[in-house]
């Protein structure tokens, strides 16, 4: 992990949190949506709060496909979960909603459960395929390491 | 009725979006470090490797489902209360499916970390 890793890593955090909570400002605005018109949630594309939203979802999303090109899954989810803090932060802030004790709680625990994962490995290495070794080189005993 | 509408939102996010977090981190793996691709080939070369890629597609169209069960469930019940949940069980599910599907070696603090996170979860929606 180097600090072009960590800044991608952020990126993920922040863009997710604040674009959910622009998405969430939006759908306030439009009011329920009920099983019998579904349909309207198409109409939500046309709320600029949903539109900027998804805006930062695009850079929240490329920045999620970049740490996945070199980390695994099991450690991007969790080492970017601190988004959840950030996110309650937001709502309650901009968004006037109640965030309990016990919700802290629980999100607290979450990251938690984040700061465990972060700390160890990102990524499982996999025995390299026929076509990915050079040719005499392969070795029919590797075994999985971790960097 | 609504927390029964609220929770049927939660699930169906939480099944499409590991089913497409599954599938982007395959495409990933095969495609390569795009940091790298991009200081080789530039970043159009990346945008074309990445939409070329067939698994890449199938995965964006899970995220698209998991998209809209998000934005239905987010006008039924707090973004707090929503956003992490689905993606707290998310992560739970993905544990599960990565080390089935993608191999990873989910060990014993990866799963550690999922109990927590679970537990977590319990806090926030009771």
């Amino acid at each position: 992990m180097n600090f072009r890793k960590y800044l991608v890593l952020l990126s993920v955090v922040l863009f997710s949190a604040a674009g959910d909570v622009m998405l969430s400002r939006g759908m306030k605005q439009i009011g329920e949506i009920h099983l019998t018109n579904l349909g309207s949630a198409f109409s939500a594309l046309g709320n600029a709060w949903v539109l900027l939203g998804i805006c930062f979802l695009i850079i929240f999303f490329a920045s999620y496909l970049t740490a996945l090109s070199w980390a695994d899954l099991t450690f991007v989810l969790p080492a970017t979960a601190f988004s959840y803090v950030v996110m309650a932060l937001l709502a309650h802030s901009l968004l006037h909603e109640q965030v309990s004790v016990q919700r802290w709680c629980g999100i607290m625990l979450i990251v938690a459960g984040v700061g465990f994962v972060a700390g160890g490995p990102s990524h499982t290495e996999h025995a390299p395929t026929p076509a990915q070794s050079a040719p005499g080189l392969a070795d029919p005993d590797f075994v999985k390491v971790r960097k | 009725m609504k927390t029964l509408y609220t929770w049927s939102a939660i699930a169906m996010v939480v099944t499409t979006s590991t089913a497409g977090d599954i599938l982007l981190a395959k495409a990933m793996r095969e495609i390569g470090d795009l940091g790298q691709l991009r200081r080789k080939h530039g970043i159009f070369a990346v945008v074309a490797r990445v939409l070329g890629s067939a698994t890449f597609l199938l995965a964006l169209l899970f995220m698209t489902m998991a998209f809209f069960s998000l934005l239905i469930g987010l006008s039924w019940a707090d973004v707090s209360l929503v956003g992490p949940a689905a993606a707290s069980l998310t992560f739970v599910t993905n544990a599960v499916a990565a080390r089935i599907f993608l191999k990873e070696d989910v060990d014993r603090r990866r799963w550690f970390a999922a109990i927590l996170v679970a537990a977590g979860v319990l806090l926030i929606a009771h």
